[in-house]
C-alpha cells in the first residue's frame, strides 16, 4: 500500500462542517427504497415455517400437501440446503440457523419454507405442511444452562480453553481469559473490597426495518440479490458458500438499510429466498415479519457477571476481577470473551484478571449488538467502581479519573495503549454545569465510562471525475448513519472542491472489489482512509494532466485547493487550471480519470466516553424518568459533527431502553412471550429528554485527519450510568438490568426490610 | 377470491384499485399502487412507519383495510413535497438531520404534519406526546423535535 | 526475535506459557512459525487473530513488519455491531 495513513495536523475547509446528506432528499420523500421497497418482475412471496418448541427433535417433514396447494411454486426444507460448509464450524452455525437440520433449537427456528404467488398462498401453504417433533427439554436461562444436569443442547461441545479438554460435553463452549499482575496480591494490598453479582437480560437490536430481501437465481448459476444488510460482499460470500455459488456470479447489492446495529451482519433468510429461488425458477421475495424478527433474529446475551474491585485509602484501585457468563444462543459464540476483554478497559490496573464463559441456551443465536457484550460488562464494574468510590468516601468523577487509563498503560485485555480519550472525557464531566444542577426529591444522578476497540478492514473506493467536473464516490461500505455525507466531505477537502459537485453512491459487489462489512464502527474510519487515498491517487493523475496540458515536467506541477499550480519562477504566466479546466479535456489527455483505492485499513483508534444521567424514581411505583443526559465522547475527529452527535444519542437512546425497559421474557415452556413492539417496548419520543452531547477530539494517530470510530461506544456506558443514578435516588443499589418498575419496587421493598 | 373495487382519493389524485376483504391499506399502497414510502415496521400499529393520514386523521395504514378506503382521502409522504419545493417538515429533517437510517422519516413526517395541523404551536412536551406513536431506533428524537419545533417556526411565520 | 503474548487460551495451548519468543520478520512469518512450534494455534490462526503491534491492532495484514523489540499481543478476532 503505497499511502501513509498517519496523522497530520491540518486546517480543514470541508471536514468538520455539517451540510444536507446526499441520500436526504431521497429519504424524506419516501423514494429511497429499502429491503420491501424493491420488486422483480414475476416474483414470488417466500414464507418461513418456524419451530413452536425451544427444542425438539424433528423426526420428519411431510410437505406434500403444501406442495399440491394451487399457486405454491417451491417448498424446501434443510434438504434444500445442503452442507456445503467443508468443517467450517462458524459457517455450518449459520446454515443451521437458517434451516434447521436435525434439531429446532429454540422457539422461531426455521424449519421449512414455501414460495407462493401470493401472501395468502404462502400462508395457507405452511399450515399444510406436516412436522413430527420429538419435544426434547429445553434451558434458556445462562447460569441454569451452565449447571450440572441442564439439558444439554448439543452433546458435540466440550469446553475449549480449559487446561485438560473435558471429559463430558456441557453447554459451556469456551473459557477465555485475560489480565496480568498478581491479583491475590492486590486484594492483598487493597483496604476496601466491593463484591456484587449482576445479571442483565436479553435485548434486540430493534432495528425498525425487519429483515428483507429478493432473490433471483438463474439456470446458468447466476444470481441476484437485493438485500437490506450492513455488508452486501459479506453476504454474497455467505450466500455463495451455502448455496454452492461462484461468488462473482451472484451480484448483491445493498438496499437503504433501515437500521442495523449488528443485527444485519449476517445471513438469516436470504439463502432461504435464493434456495426457493433456485427451486422455483422464479425471483423470491422474502421479507420478516416483526414477530419473526424478534423470535428468530439477532438478540444480544443475556449476561451473569461476579465482579470484586480493591483499593487503598488513597483511591488507588490494586485489584479487579470479574466472571462473565454470556449467552450465545444455540450455537458457539465470543461474547463472553468480548465483555472479559472490554470489562476493564477504562483503569490502569497492575492486577487484574477477567475469565469469560461462553453458554449456549436454547434462544435465538446471539448476534452482534452495537459494541457488543461491553455494555453489560460495564455495567458491572462501573456499578461497582461507584459503590467502591463511596465506601472509600472518595467523590466518584475524581476516583475514576485518579485509576483512568493514559497513553503508555497496558491494557486489562493487553495491548499498551496509545492516546486515548478517556481522562479528558472524565475532565469534561468533571467540569460539565450537569454535575453541578441541583436534584430535587426522588432524583438521582449517576455517571459511568465506557470504552469500545472500533475496528478497520478490507475497503475500496472508486472516484471517477466527469468531463464535467463532477466527481462521483462510489463505496462499498454499507451507509447505516449518514457516511455518505461524510465520505464525501473527506472527498472534497483532498480535492479541494465543494461539497455539492460530490456524489456517493453504495456501489454493488460486481461494481467493486470485496468490503468488509459496516461493523465495529468502521465505517467512516476505513471508508475515509481509502476515499483519501483514492483521491491522492485521482490528484495524481490531474497533475500529470494538468502538465500535459501545460507542456512542462509534471515534478513541476502542485495541487493546490482545487486547482494544479505550476511550481517555479518559468511559470509565472500560466495561471491556475481547476478540476472542471482539466477534466474538460480529459478525452485528449489520455482518458477518463479516476482514483482507485484498495487497502486494508489498521490501526483503528479506541474509543472512550463518559456519560451523565439524571433520573427521577417514582417509590410508589418503581417507574423510572431519565430528566437529563449528557453524552461526551471522544470521536478523534468528527468529520460530519451532526452524525457524530446522532450516534451518540442514539447509542444514549437504545442504552436507556436497556436499562430500564426492554427484554426478553421466556415462559416456562421456552417461547418468546414478547415478540412484538407492543410488549418489547423501546424508547419512545414521550419517554426520553434532550441528549445533550459534547465531542472531544484526540487525535487518532493512525488516520490521516485523525477519525477515530463512533458509531458503538456511546452505547457502553449507558446501562452503568443509568443504574448508578437510579441507585443513588431510590437509596439501594440496583444489580438487574432491565430496572423495571416491579425490580425497582421489590428492591426498595427489601431495604426497608432490612 | 373476488377483488373488492375501492374508489378513493391519494395525495388530491382520484385512484381506483381492486383489492382483497383482508387487505390491508399499507399492502394496498404498497405492493398494488407502488407508493412505497409507508414502511411496515411491525403489522400490528406498534411502530407508526406506516402512518398516514385518512380524512384528516392520523392512522396506521397497516390498522386500515384497503376497502375502507372507499370515497375517503389519503395523504401519504409521496404528497408532501410540491413540485421542487419540500414541505418545511421535510427541509427542516434534512437540516437538522432528523434521520440515520431514514425508516421511520416517511412515518414522522406525516405524524408531524398531523400535529402542527392541529398544533401550529407545539411545546416540546406535545410534541413528544403528538409523536410517541412513530418509533425510531437511530436517533434518540433529540433532532426529530427540534426539527418538528424549527418548522413549527417557519410554518407560523409563513 | 520478537517476544510474543498470548491471550488465556493460546496460552493454555502454549503449555501454559503466555509469552513466547520467535524469531519473524513480519505478521506472516509470525503465524507461521507459531504454528509450527504449536499445532494447536492452527484453528486459531484459521479463525483469525488479531496482532496488536506496540498497542497498534491489526487484523488483516500479514505483511506488517515486526519491528525489533516491538511489543506484540495476540489477541481474539472480535465481532462489532
Amino acid at each position: 500500500m503505497n499511502f501513509d495513513p498517519r496523522y497530520a495536523n491540518r486546517n480543514f475547509a470541508s471536514v468538520g462542517t455539517r451540510p444536507i446528506r446526499p441520500d436526504g432528499i431521497d429519504k424524506v420523500t419516501g423514494r429511497a427504497r429499502y429491503g420491501a421497497d424493491f420488486n422483480m418482475a414475476g416474483q414470488l412471496v417466500g414464507r418461513v415455517l418456524r419451530s413452536p418448541h425451544a427444542h425438539a427433535k424433528i423426526r420428519k417433514i411431510d410437505t406434500s400437501k403444501a406442495e399440491k396447494l394451487q399457486g405454491v411454486k417451491a417448498v424446501i426444507t434443510a434438504a434444500d440446503l445442503p452442507d456445503l460448509t467443508d468443517g467450517d464450524a462458524a459457517m455450518y452455525d449459520i446454515l443451521d440457523n437458517c434451516m434447521a437440520r436435525a434439531k429446532a433449537l429454540y422457539d422461531g427456528h426455521a424449519v421449512a419454507a414455501v414460495a407462493a404467488i401470493d401472501a395468502r398462498t404462502a400462508r395457507q401453504a405452511l399450515k399444510l405442511i406436516e412436522i413430527d417433533y420429538e419435544v426434547l427439554p429445553h434451558v434458556t436461562d445462562v447460569d441454569e444452562a451452565m449447571r450440572h444436569h441442564a439439558p444439554l443442547i448439543n452433546d458435540t461441545i466440550f469446553t475449549e480453553g480449559l487446561e485438560e479438554k473435558p471429559a463430558k460435553p456441557s453447554n459451556v463452549t469456551k473459557r477465555s481469559q485475560f489480565g496480568h499482575g498478581d491479583v491475590h496480591a492486590g486484594f492483598g494490598a487493597a483496604d476496601f473490597i466491593v463484591e456484587r453479582s449482576f445479571r442483565t437480560e436479553q435485548t434486540h437490536q430493534g432495528y425498525i426495518e425487519p429483515h428483507a430481501c429478493v432473490a433471483s437465481v438463474n439456470l446458468d448459476g447466476t444470481a441476484e440479490l437485493w438485500v437490506c444488510t450492513q455488508g452486501h460482499f459479506v453476504y454474497r460470500q455467505h450466500c455463495a458458500q451455502l448455496l454452492g455459488l461462484e461468488a462473482s456470479k451472484l451480484r448483491v447489492t445493498s438496499s437503504e438499510i433501515g437500521g442495523g446495529f449488528g443485527g444485519k451482519t449476517h445471513v438469516w433468510a436470504e439463502p432461504v429466498a435464493l434456495a426457493l429461488s433456485r427451486k422455483a425458477g422464479r425471483p423470491v421475495k422474502l421479507v420478516m415479519t416483526r414477530d419473526e424478527v424478534f423470535r428468530a433474529s439477532g438478540p444480544t446475551s443475556a449476561t451473569s457477571i461476579d465482579v470484586r474491585i480493591g483499593a487503598r485509602k488513597d483511591g488507588t484501585i490494586t485489584a479487579a476481577e470479574a466472571t462473565l457468563r454470556y449467552s450465545s444462543g444455540p450455537y458457539a459464540g465470543s461474547w463472553a470473551e468480548i465483555g472479559a476483554m472490554t470489562a476493564f478497559a477504562c483503569y490502569k490496573l497492575d492486577n487484574v484478571r477477567t475469565v469469560g464463559y461462553e453458554v449456549l441456551v436454547n434462544r435465538p443465536k446471539t448476534a452482534a449488538y452495537r459494541a457488543p457484550s461491553a455494555p453489560m460488562a460495564a455495567f458491572a464494574v462501573e456499578s461497582a467502581v461507584d459503590e467502591l468510590a463511596k465506601e472509600i468516601g472518595i467523590d466518584p468523577v475524581d476516583f475514576r479519573i485518579k485509576n483512568a487509563a493514559q497513553e503508555g498503560t497496558r491494557s486489562s485485555y493487553g495491548p499498551v495503549y496509545g492516546p486515548i480519550g478517556i481522562g479528558p472525557t472524565l475532565e469534561a464531566v468533571k467540569n460539565h454545569p450537569h454535575m453541578k444542577a441541583p436534584l430535587k426529591q426522588n432524583q438521582g444522578r449517576g455517571m459511568a465510562c465506557g470504552f469500545w476497540f472500533n475496528f478497520g478492514g478490507q475497503t475500496c473506493v472508486d472516484l471517477n471525475i466527469g468531463m464535467d467536473g463532477s466527481v462521483s464516490l462510489a463505496v462499498g461500505t454499507v451507509d447505516v448513519g449518514g457516511s455518505r455525507a461524510s465520505l464525501s466531505l473527506v472527498a472534497a477537502e483532498e480535492l479541494g472542491i465543494d461539497y455539492s459537485q460530490l456524489k456517493a453512491i453504495v456501489a454493488d459487489t460486481a461494481s467493486l472489489g470485496y468490503n468488509d462489512m459496516t461493523d465495529g464502527s468502521r465505517g467512516t474510519f476505513s471508508s475515509s482512509m481509502a476515499t483519501i487515498s483514492a483521491a491522492r491517487n485521482a490528484i495524481k493523475i490531474l497533475r500529470d494532466r494538468a502538465a500535459q496540458m501545460w507542456d512542462i515536467p509534471v515534478e513541476d506541477v502542485i495541487w493546490e485547493q482545487g486547482h494544479a499550480v505550476a511550481k517555479g519562477d518559468n511559470y509565472g504566466n500560466l495561471g491556475k487550471l481547476s478540476l472542471k479546466e482539466i477534466a474538460a479535456q480529459s478525452g485528449k489527455t489520455g482518458g477518463p480519470i479516476a482514483g482507485h483505492s484498495e487497502l486494508v485499513a489498521d490501526g483503528a483508534g479506541v474509543s472512550f466516553a463518559t456519560h451523565i444521567c439524571d433520573v427521577e424514581v417514582d417509590p410508589e411505583t418503581g417507574a423510572t424518568r431519565v430528566i437529563r443526559y449528557t453524552v461526551v465522547q471522544d470521536a478523534g475527529k468528527a468529520v460530519h459533527p451532526t452524525y457524530v452527535e446522532g450516534q451518540y444519542q442514539g447509542g444514549a437512546a437504545q442504552g436507556i431502553g436497556w436499562a430500564l425497559n426492554e427484554e426478553y421474557i421466556y415462559g416456562k415452556d421456552g417461547r418468546l412471550q414478547n415478540a412484538g413492539f407492543l410488549d418489547y417496548r423501546i424508547p419512545v419520543c414521550s419517554d426520553l429528554p434532550m441528549i445533550d452531547t459534547q465531542i472531544l477530539e484526540i487525535p487518532n494517530p493512525n488516520h490521516p485527519y485523525g477519525v477515530r470510530g463512533v458509531g458503538e461506544t456511546s452505547i457502553v456506558p449507558p446501562l452503568a450510568a443509568i443504574a448508578n443514578a437510579v441507585s443513588n435516588a431510590a437509596g439501594v443499589r440496583m444489580t438487574h438490568i432491565p430496572m423495571s418498575p416491579p425490580r425497582i419496587l421489590a428492591a426498595i421493598e427489601a431495604e426497608r426490610e432490612g | 377470491m373476488a377483488g373488492i373495487a375501492v374508489s378513493t382519493t391519494i395525495n388530491g389524485d382520484a385512484v381506483e384499485y381492486l383489492c382483497q376483504p383482508d387487505e390491508p391499506l399499507l399492502d394496498v399502497l404498497r405492493d398494488r399502487l407502488g407508493l412505497t414510502g409507508a414502511k411496515e415496521g411491525c403489522g400490528t400499529g406498534d411502530c407508526g412507519a406506516c402512518s398516514i393520514i385518512l380524512d384528516d386523521r392520523l392512522v396506521c395504514s397497516c390498522l386500515v383495510l384497503g376497502a375502507e378506503a372507499q370515497g375517503r382521502r389519503i395523504e401519504t409522504v409521496e404528497g408532501m413535497a410540491h413540485g421542487e419545493t419540500l414541505h418545511p417538515l421535510q427541509q427542516k429533517f434534512l437540516e437538522h438531520a432528523a434521520l440515520q437510517c431514514g425508516i421511520c422519516t416517511p412515518g414522522f413526517l406525516i405524524a408531524a404534519k398531523d400535529l402542527l395541523a392541529k398544533n401550529p404551536d407545539p411545546s416540546e412536551e406535545e410534541i413528544r406526546f403528538g409523536l410517541a406513536g412513530n418509533l425510531c431506533r437511530c436517533t434518540g428524537y433529540d433532532k426529530i423535535v427540534r426539527a418538528v419545533q424549527d418548522a413549527a417556526h417557519v410554518m407560523k411565520q409563513a | 526475535m520478537v517476544e510474543v503474548t498470548l491471550w488465556g487460551a493460546l496460552s493454555q495451548l502454549a503449555g501454559g506459557k503466555s509469552k513466547v519468543e520467535v524469531e519473524a520478520k513480519d505478521i506472516r512469518e509470525l503465524f507461521r512459525k507459531l504454528a509450527e512450534q504449536y499445532p494447536g494455534f492452527e484453528p486459531w490462526i484459521d479463525r483469525g487473530i488479531a496482532v496488536a503491534i506496540d498497542g497498534v491492532i491489526y487484523r488483516d495484514t500479514w505483511g506488517k513488519k515486526l519491528p525489533e523489540g516491538a511489543e506484540v499481543f495476540l489477541l481474539p478476532r472480535l465481532a462489532g455491531g
